[in-house]
């Protein structure tokens, strides 16, 4: 880390050894910075300050401006703000870049990335057309409190299969898709990875045991910090900078998770565009991927050389094939249900939750009961309610089905509106309240059978 | 305002139009209803209209008839109605009892009561909620300890109970507030006049003292109602969305800016928070609570016998322990090092306090500023509405009053989007937008907390007996002199709770913030608690800028409040001769 004294020029000449392209070197040298860069990012400052204070000690003449907004906010803040937009969006879900790259609302600079392989983890680095570029990759897991699992005498989880396990009732968390555009991606992965049904079914077993779900991606690595309770489904940097922090956590990555790119992109219009440039070639650079080590940010580089300096356990793509190999993310298939998805998960699961972990809780404790005195008919009536728990009212046709899904949407002139949402939540909402209820009542009636 | 042309149809149009309504009157009308126009009914009304558009722009009732139609809203709706209530009952059992010791009795805790009455309120909502949960929550202090020594734990924040048990800790203060000032305001004589009837300590208290003070109870509890029932941050924080308010935040922020349902909702929230005010007014409609005498300083304080002094501290050591709770949980939180799954921070540090002051200090000079002038902006114009609604036959005055009142109403949210629709295009001087400037943030913070403001101002106004001022009218004071002669100052007390009220509740106003500060440097010290607290390597940075809030907004409430003491001492010492 030398930036601390190194002119542009001299960052420039550093960049250029490095293997940056001569005729990049030439453009952004020829131009000289704008005094001042604008960007909107859903990262918190825990990841933005070390980059700003490292970007403004390599461009002294320049200085950052952010402005912090979720993921969803900064989406509509860029679309309402067309007539003098910030330069950059900075942000995790490649969704909301496609959301703005549909809406020509990304610039397309010249950004060198060479030495950046095209894909990691299967997944493309950076977009195709060049309008959003992956500076760092993120997989999904599972990240416990080590001081919390002790002492209620947990086993520590590796597998998503493992959650479902009832000795996690009420110690797991997670925040909510609709609300957390990182448990999206979780959730869509696991659908992917394991299938719509399966991937249902183990969703809904798995939220038997929810203590909780939080309305903000922060509320899970609070909780979990703090020990309210142990267990929190997030993405891998929370888990990362919180045990780098000496928080006493781990993290794993079970088999069935992906690895998708975090993103910066140029809005089109950008009134700053030189230094936004700088920016994201900075963020590229082997100096700004040295960053992402910074212990308060813990995210995976997509440079390989960077892992050279990382600690001991730190995960690496490129040396592990298995990290995120098994899943193909489908992010067209994403893209269909996106607001379905999270619609459907918080009518059976967010708003449903205590109806449902009361059923679930039933058919643990008659399970229990039948273990210690088998009763066929019992069995039979505990098998009905568990098929009843992990039933998904809605199949992977009609999830994508434009007919369906379409009703999700903000509608658009050219999109025509396809029945009320609030017709197909009304319906999904009657049929987890009945359906709880009922399996409630068939494992407690399972529990007496003799 | 055609109403007018019925009033008095023998009198000539213009000698009626005169006696009516003096200039003064209509240009100060005018000036705060374009006020509430530009910068509340306009912007809210362009996001209302969303709640009764179709998809291709037409009026449609569709979307209401969605929503009476979904079991989940419907459930809500009795939830946040539930919650509410017994808010209201709960901060009543909090504030009615050390509102009726403060007034009555020589209590040696008075001025830590008063202090501390008010430390809920200036906790940024969210931070408290993540202090209660420290100490309180299922793994919290408390409940680590408890399961320590006796092996069980009090689910004290879990579900609606939980939302009733922070709320009420929260917001009992606005009861206490307007109850004391009432009460301080309740003449001696009143009460003399009672015990000359025969009337002892509890008959005194119910027939007399009580009921005098209704109109302050009153407007206390219906705003603990109505604050409840729109809080966002507090159910959301406990993760309990089947709610009104969750609800309607959550489809406005995940579903889209385009979803009518989120609309809607918040058309109800509107209609039941006005309706809520509406029914406290009419249970003071026909009163006259006005009492004639002035400069009595409220009610005469008596000695408390030994066993009632014991009775009193048993009520509010426990009381101020429940209150000071998240502020004990924020304070460790912010020297702590490591706190996970312990009754205690593993270790303390003065590190957080140095990145907060190091990366931004411009936050407190921010909040100080904007909530500062907010809080000005909130006590002329809530004093101008109180007047023009007690004090003259303005057409149309009442309106005035609904409009401000229905800030009280408008989620934050809502209010920024609106503004951000309405104003983004607006350039100022150096071409940045109006929208997104602190001038407008400074505004939407005076809109948003006007409510409270004019509440106070005019419980206030309603104790100063119309006959002070038409004495004053009778010597040769025009409408303009006696309101800045009399009534002003002996509103002194009631507009220094209207500036505080404002002023703190600014402070730690976060809703519409997030919508409207862009920029770190015009951020105020909400926003930069927000910014600091989403971090999953730990809270204690944004924990210490909390701690920094609540002491800026202390010392200054405590500052006013002592300013308000000693007006009042300066009244009812020395026989003002202006008031006579």
């Amino acid at each position: 880390m030398n930036h601390a004294a190194t002119s542009r020029r001299g960052l420039m000449a550093g960049g250029a050894a490095l293997g940056i392209a001569s005729m990049m070197g030439h453009a952004a040298a020829q131009t000289a910075l704008e005094s001042r860069v604008v960007i909107v990012t859903s990262f918190s400052r825990d990841v933005t300050t070390p980059f700003v204070q490292a970007f403004e000690a390599a461009h002294p003449g320049t200085r950052v401006e952010v402005q912090n907004r979720n993921t969803t906010a900064a989406v509509a803040f860029i679309r309402e703000t067309r007539s003098s937009p910030p330069d950059l969006m900075w942000a995790s879900a490649p969704d909301a870049f496609e959301v703005l790259k549909a809406g020509n609302l990304l610039a397309r600079p010249q950004i060198d990335t060479s030495g950046i392989p095209d894909r990691i983890g299967g997944q493309p680095t950076h977009d195709a057309d060049g309008r959003y570029f992956g500076f760092a990759v993120s997989g999904y897991g599972i990240m416990y409190n080590t001081r919390y699992i002790r002492a209620n005498r947990l086993p520590a989880p590796r597998e998503w299969a493992d959650l479902k396990n009832p000795v996690y009732q009420n110690h797991i968390g997670i925040s909510a898709p609709s609300r957390s555009g990182t448990t999206h991606l979780t959730i869509e992965t696991i659908l992917q990875g394991e299938g719509w049904a399966p991937g249902w079914a183990q969703l809904l077993e798995i939220a038997g045991n929810y203590a909780q779900v939080s309305d903000r991606s922060f509320g899970v690595p609070d909780a979990v910090n703090s020990g309210q309770y142990g267990i929190g489904i997030v993405i891998d940097f929370f888990g990362l900078s919180a045990k780098a922090s000496g928080f006493p956590v781990e993290f794993v990555y079970p088999t069935v998770t992906t690895l998708v790119p975090a993103n910066i992109g140029m809005i089109e219009g950008a009134s700053n565009p030189n230094a936004a440039r700088a920016f994201v070639q900075f963020l590229l650079s082997p100096e700004g991927q040295a960053v992402l080590l910074n212990p308060r940010v813990m995210r995976l580089p997509v440079r390989p050389e960077a892992y050279a300096n990382a600690p001991a356990d730190f995960p690496n793509p490129f040396t592990n094939p298995n990290l995120g190999a098994r899943v193909r993310f489908d992010s067209g298939v994403s893209e269909s249900r996106y607001e379905l998805l999270n619609s459907l998960f918080d009518r059976l699961i967010t708003f449903r939750l205590r109806e449902l972990t009361e059923a679930w809780k039933a058919v643990h404790a008659a399970e229990a009961a039948l273990s210690r005195r088998e009763n066929a008919e019992g069995r039979r009536l505990v098998a009905e309610a568990r098929a009843k728990l992990t039933a998904v009212p809605v199949n992977e046709a009609q999830a994508s089905d434009p007919a369906i899904a379409g009703a999700f949407r903000a509608t658009r002139p050219d999109r025509p509106a396809a029945g009320r949402q609030a017709e197909y939540e009304e319906q999904w909402d009657r049929y987890a309240v009945a359906t709880y209820a009922e399996a409630k009542q068939l494992a407690e009636r399972a529990q007496r059978a003799r | 305002m055609s109403a007018t042309t019925e009033a008095a149809p023998a009198r000539p149009f213009l000698a009626r139009y005169r006696t009516e309504a003096s200039p003064v009157q209509i240009v100060a009308a005018l000036l705060v209803a374009a006020f509430l126009l530009a910068f509340l009914i306009v912007p809210v009304g362009r996001v209302f209209m969303v709640a009764f558009q179709a998809g291709d722009g037409a009026f449609t009732l569709v979307h209401f008839a969605d929503f009476f139609r979904t079991s989940l809203f419907i459930e809500s709706f009795w939830n946040s109605l539930y919650v509410a209530s017994m808010s209201v009952v709960f901060a009543s059992l909090i504030a009615v009892p050390l509102a009726v010791m403060l007034a009555r009795y020589r209590f040696p805790g008075t001025a830590l009561i008063t202090t501390l009455g008010v430390l809920p309120l200036v906790m940024p909502p969210f931070v408290g909620a993540v202090a209660m949960q420290l100490v309180f929550g299922r793994n919290g202090t408390v409940n680590l300890l408890l399961m320590d020594w006796f092996g069980f734990r009090l689910d004290l924040m879990d579900g609606l109970n939980g939302v009733i048990f922070v709320q009420s800790l929260h917001y009992f203060p606005f009861i206490l507030m307007n109850l004391t000032a009432s009460l301080s305001n309740v003449d001696i004589s009143m009460e003399e006049a009672g015990q000359n009837l025969g009337a002892k300590n509890f008959t005194l208290l119910r027939r007399i003292v009580l009921p005098l003070a209704l109109p302050g109870y009153l407007a206390g509890a219906s705003l603990v109602f109505v604050k409840v029932f729109d809080d966002l941050a507090t159910p959301l924080m406990l993760n309990v969305t089947n709610m009104l308010a969750p609800q309607a935040y959550l489809r406005v922020t995940s579903v889209g800016l385009a979803d009518p349902m989120g609309y809607v909702i918040s058309v109800i929230l509107v209609v039941v928070s006005v309706a809520a005010m509406g029914l406290a007014a009419l249970l003071l409609r026909g009163r006259d609570y006005a009492t004639q005498q002035r400069g009595g300083g409220g009610l005469g304080r008596r000695e408390l016998s030994r066993r009632g002094l014991i009775l009193c501290w048993c009520f509010v050591v426990p009381v101020l322990f429940l209150v000071l709770a998240p502020h004990i949980g924020i304070l460790l939180l912010s020297f702590g090092t490591i706190w996970s799954f312990s009754p205690l921070p593993d270790g303390l540090t003065l590190e957080h306090y140095g990145t907060v002051l190091r990366e931004t200090p411009q936050f407190i000079t921010n909040t100080l500023l904007y909530c500062g002038l907010a809080g000005l902006i909130d006590v002329v114009i809530g004093v101008t509405i109180a007047w023009l609604v007690l004090r003259t036959k303005l057409p149309g005055r009442k309106l005035l009053d609904l409009a401000a009142m229905s800030a009280l109403a408008v989620p934050g949210l809502v209010l920024g989007i609106g503004i951000l629709r309405t104003y983004f295009d607006v350039k100022l001087w150096d071409g940045a937008s109006l929208a997104t400037s602190w001038i407008m943030l400074t505004i939407v913070l005076a809109v948003r907390r006007l409510p409270y403001a004019l509440r106070a101002s005019t419980a206030a106004l309603q104790q100063v007996h119309r006959s002070l001022e038409e004495a004053a009218e009778n010597m040769g004071a025009g409408k303009v002199t006696t309101l800045r002669r009399i009534v002003v100052p002996l509103m002194a007390g009631g507009l220094a709770a209207a500036f505080v009220t404002s002023f703190a509740t600014a402070a730690v106003e976060l809703s519409a913030t997030l919508v409207l500060a862009t920029r770190d440097v015009d951020a105020p010290l909400s926003f930069g608690i927000y910014l600091f607290m989403q971090s999953a390597s730990g809270r204690g940075p944004g924990a210490a800028l909390g701690v920094i809030a609540v002491l800026v907004v202390a010392i200054c409430t405590f500052a006013a409040h002592r300013f308000a003491e000693r007006e009042r001492g300066r009244r009812t010492r020395s026989s003002d001769p202006r008031a006579a």
